[in-house]
């Protein structure tokens, strides 16, 4: 497989200087009368913390909202999972923080790969989501003042991270998901839940409804909007292993990637460094040790490869604090992608821990002693407490044993500054977007980055959008509809219809597999070639071996899985090559072709400060790559130090 | 297994029922070579893979985070909600609870107010319409003053997140002989109850979420506990006392 190039995007970036960009958007952009409100209605799928704050807020402002979840309530989507806090450039601390420097150390953190014009706005906003929260009654950490607490995150010099407790993504979910609900209560917002969007309906070339499918009766149902907003999340489950939730999925993306909308940068994953490693073949997920434990906790392996001694009776001499030891001035608290690879290379070494050997210390002993078990109790028990009913063991007494994981991904669906896809009327939000986190996301920024575009950036991008339109009524009747939905119900005939001898779990699990050993922390030329051939073959088998258990016309989790790994297989193809086309390294995708003496990562501005936005062509077909140069007008391209 | 060690066998009885209004039995499964560190809900996977190689139906069951935090999952064990081990979801639960040679009963929530849908799955959408009642600060977005402005007492926050903390799961519900949601919305009243963020319409809310529960078919409290007993958050009973006393308050205050 091999592509062939397109056009120059524009990410439609408004003009003037940077920290004036977005105050004078809003100015320019056009307002829906509130009267004329209650004309316009927008269909939202998925309801974490993007999905839920745009409904709640576009059914505040007086629009008709349908908001679409697979689980069966808004409250349960997987952004609850999201453990450690979320940015904010409120400089309580008075340490030195500022919208600037929280909008450098994100376009830092991605490596030089976001637009910067969305991460000032970005940083711009953080300040009102804490407002907005703390107003709802998120029950955020405090000072004994009374004052809102902050801690430190990977990646900054500053402590501002927000949190409650280890349950900050359920905290502020909540919150939003409370909003939510008095949206519906008032009838502006209602709730379409276990219902699984198959399919973008365009109409006249532009964005008007969804297929979807009421996953209790099997029903396939059609619903018609003005403008369609995607805050489905990431794609991470496409390794099969991951931390993600067992439902999280990329069909809704890829199904909009089949109607056009391009794709931009797949290959940005982020492997997160701080995970349980894995124990069995059975096992369906990955769990999450949250970053905010690297606070206090220090990361090591013995010096020597090989050494089974019980960690506790490896005296100080023979440990290696390969992080202390690299990256003296951020320590513990480098980025994720740096701490990944730092890991990986210790067990290549050998130098890894535990019965598999791929797994390092993450140890409180120091904290604990210093501290005091009371405060590491306040500030991590439910994180202890996780750990010890998966393992076993009290990381109490005992260091806990980590390993990097598929974790988020920071590629998604193209959007322009508005946050609309190049499919017009077709807005993409929270995880499931490109837009801010460049190559690697830092730890508490995807929850910034949730509500920041859910409160306060669609709800204006979208009224302009629909107060600059020309946009008639559109029945569900509509020849277009009824195509979407003919082609949704041809697929899962087609899928049932196989009646081959392996089960969807066994083809996504080898999916999974390849994907990690070949498109995973460390990616060379011939693995990703490998991989693209490999791909393919497994895509091919999967329509002529795959058997799925449980009826069309009922509540069937082996067929949404089935059509969620058909879409991954496909996926996975454009995953591989955008991978392969991107010879730099830059945060989360590293190529070992390019990387200096020292083993860090080797971007090439070069030939690569560009978003790499893929338009599908249909399975087995070579996909058109379509570039958006990134113009670094603010900060100096510079080559990432955490030493 | 893979680590040479032989494994548990467990002997299963699985609640099946098609759909809503079809009838259900028990029907059971045995398993063999289980590891110890497997976990409940990954048992159920290994179960359905061999279903459907089979060409049987799998058994339908409700999951999504597997770390106890979205509050999907949720069977009962042997009676007991979330299974024997105290504060963890089911996806929490690991086999290493379990002697070997075993029989585990699996069922869905038992609540008239909880419909089966289909095996192990319920229809849990009552629980959302009480947060609709009012279970919620009333602020639109972008009206909110500077965070700061209000110094909230740390020992208040805390007490908060406290309650906060349920995951909405049902397990209350399902253990209690009444089919009481009052630990439920309990915790909901009581997390906004503390706050400061809470109090201007105090009345309203418990009043509002209390005729939405009784309206959704969930019984009365006779003060059994086994609702604190199942809580994989362990929220405590102390929240139905307050929503008790904070009910009362609003219907002498005269609201409805």
């Amino acid at each position: 497989m091999t592509f062939t190039t397109g056009h120059e995007l524009d990410g439609a970036v408004p003009g003037g200087p940077l920290a004036d960009k977005w105050d004078n958007h809003k100015f320019s952009m056009k307002l829906v009368n509130p009267a004329n409100r209650r004309k316009y209605s927008v269909i939202v799928v998925g309801t974490g913390l993007a999905g839920a704050s745009a409904a709640a807020t576009l059914g505040e402002l007086g629009y008709n909202v349908l908001a679409f979840t697979i689980l069966d309530s808004p409250r349960r989507s997987h952004s609850i999972a999201a453990q450690g806090g979320i940015n904010a450039a409120k400089n309580y601390k008075n340490d030195g923080d500022s919208v600037h420097r929280l909008f450098y150390d994100t376009i830092k953190g991605g490596d030089f790969r976001a637009r910067e014009a969305n991460v000032h706005r970005l940083a711009e906003v953080s300040v009102d989501i804490i407002d907005q929260c703390v107003a709802q009654g998120v029950p955020f950490a405090r000072e004994y003042s009374g004052y809102l607490d902050n801690r430190s995150f990977g990646g900054a010099q500053v402590s501002r991270t927000f949190y409650a407790r280890g349950q900050t993504g359920q905290q502020l979910l909540l919150g939003a998901y409370q909003a939510l609900m008095r949206q519906v209560a008032r009838k502006q917002v209602q709730i379409f839940a276990r219902r699984e969007m198959l399919d973008l309906v365009l109409v006249d070339g532009r964005a008007r409804g969804i297929v979807c499918r009421n996953l209790v009766t099997g029903e396939l149902e059609r619903h018609a909007a003005d403008a369609v907003l995607l805050c489905t999340g990431g794609y991470g489950n496409v390794f099969y292993l991951s931390t993600n939730a067992g439902n999280s999925n990329v069909t809704a993306s890829w199904r909009c990637a089949r109607r056009g909308a391009y794709f931009a940068n797949p290959c940005f994953t982020q492997i997160h460094p701080t995970c349980i490693p894995v124990t069995g073949d059975y096992q369906a997920k990955l769990t999450l040790m949250s970053e905010s434990l690297r606070n206090d906790g220090r990361v090591w392996v013995p010096r020597q490869a090989g050494d089974t001694r019980d960690p506790r009776q490896i005296p100080e001499a023979e440990r290696d604090y390969y992080l202390e030891r690299r990256y003296p001035s951020f320590g513990n608290l480098v980025p994720r992608d740096v701490a990944s690879r730092a890991a990986k290379a210790v067990c290549d070494e050998g130098r890894g821990v535990g019965t598999t050997r791929l797994a390092v210390y993450l140890d409180f002993a120091d904290a604990i002693a210093r501290l005091g078990r009371a405060v590491i109790s306040e500030r991590y028990g439910n994180l202890f407490d996780m750990y010890r009913h998966i393992t076993s063991e009290d990381p109490y007494e005992v260091p806990m044993r980590i390993f990097p994981a598929v974790h988020y991904t920071m590629g998604g669906l193209w959007v322009d500054y508005n946050l609309m896809s190049n499919v017009p009327g077709l807005f993409v939000l929270g995880e499931a977007n490109f837009s801010d986190h460049g190559a690697n996301r830092l730890g508490a920024s995807a929850l910034m980055q949730g509500l920041a575009d859910g409160y306060f950036v669609a709800p204006a991008t979208v009224a302009s959008y629909l107060a600059s339109t020309k946009l008639g009524g559109v029945s569900t009747d509509h020849d277009a509809f009824k195509e979407a939905a003919a082609t949704t119900q041809n697929r899962i005939d087609r899928v049932l219809g196989v009646k081959g001898r392996r089960t969807v779990t066994e083809f996504h699990r080898e999916l999974g597999k390849l994907m990690w050993d070949r498109v995973g922390m460390a990616r060379t030329e011939a693995g990703l070639v490998h991989a693209l051939g490999r791909a393919r073959e497994l895509r091919e088998q999967f329509w002529q071996e795959v058997t799925v258990g449980g009826e069309p016309s009922n509540l069937n989790k082996d067929l949404e899985k089935a059509l969620r790994v058909a879409d991954y297989l496909e996926f996975a193809e454009v995953l591989t090559l955008d991978a392969l086309h991107r010879s730099e390294s830059c945060g989360g995708h590293f190529r070992e072709e390019s990387q200096m003496p020292d083993g860090e990562a080797r971007r090439d501005d070069e030939r690569f400060a560009y978003v790499a936005a893929w338009e599908y062509t249909g399975p087995g077909q070579d996909p058109i790559l379509h570039k958006e140069p990134l113009v670094f007008e603010n900060v100096h391209l510079a080559t990432r130090s955490y030493a | 297994m893979t680590n040479g060690t032989r494994g548990i066998t467990l002997k299963l009885k699985i609640w099946r029922q098609a759909r809503r209004d079809a009838p259900g039995r028990l029907v059971d499964y045995t398993l063999h070579d289980l590891s110890p560190d497997m976990s409940f809900l990954e048992m159920l996977d290994v179960l359905n893979e061999q279903l459907v190689r089979e060409g049987q139906d799998p058994v339908a069951f409700d999951y999504d985070c597997r770390e106890g935090i979205c509050g999907s999952c949720g069977v009962m064990v042997n009676g007991m909600a979330h299974g024997p081990e105290a504060a963890v979801t089911t996806c929490q639960l690991y086999l290493r609870n379990f002697d070997d040679g075993m029989t585990l009963v699996v069922e869905p929530w038992r609540s008239a107010a909880f419909p089966v849908l289909k095996d192990l799955v319920v229809d849990r959408s009552a629980l959302d319409r009480i947060i609709a009642a009012s279970g919620y600060v009333s602020v639109d977005t972008g009206s909110a003053p500077e965070a700061n402005l209000v110094a909230v007492p740390k020992a208040k926050a805390d007490e908060a997140m406290d309650y906060a903390a349920c995951i909405g799961c049902g397990a209350c519900i399902a253990a209690c002989k009444n089919a009481s949601a009052v630990l439920f919305t309990g915790a909901k009243v009581a997390h906004l109850l503390v706050l400061p963020q809470g109090q201007p319409e105090r009345e309203r809310r418990v009043a509002a979420m209390v005729a939405r529960m009784e309206q959704e078919g969930f019984g009365a409290c006779s003060n059994e506990g086994d609702c604190q007993a199942v809580c994989p958050k362990e929220i405590p009973v102390d929240v139905i006392q307050m929503l008790a006393r904070e009910y009362a308050r609003a219907v002498l205050k005269g609201a409805t």
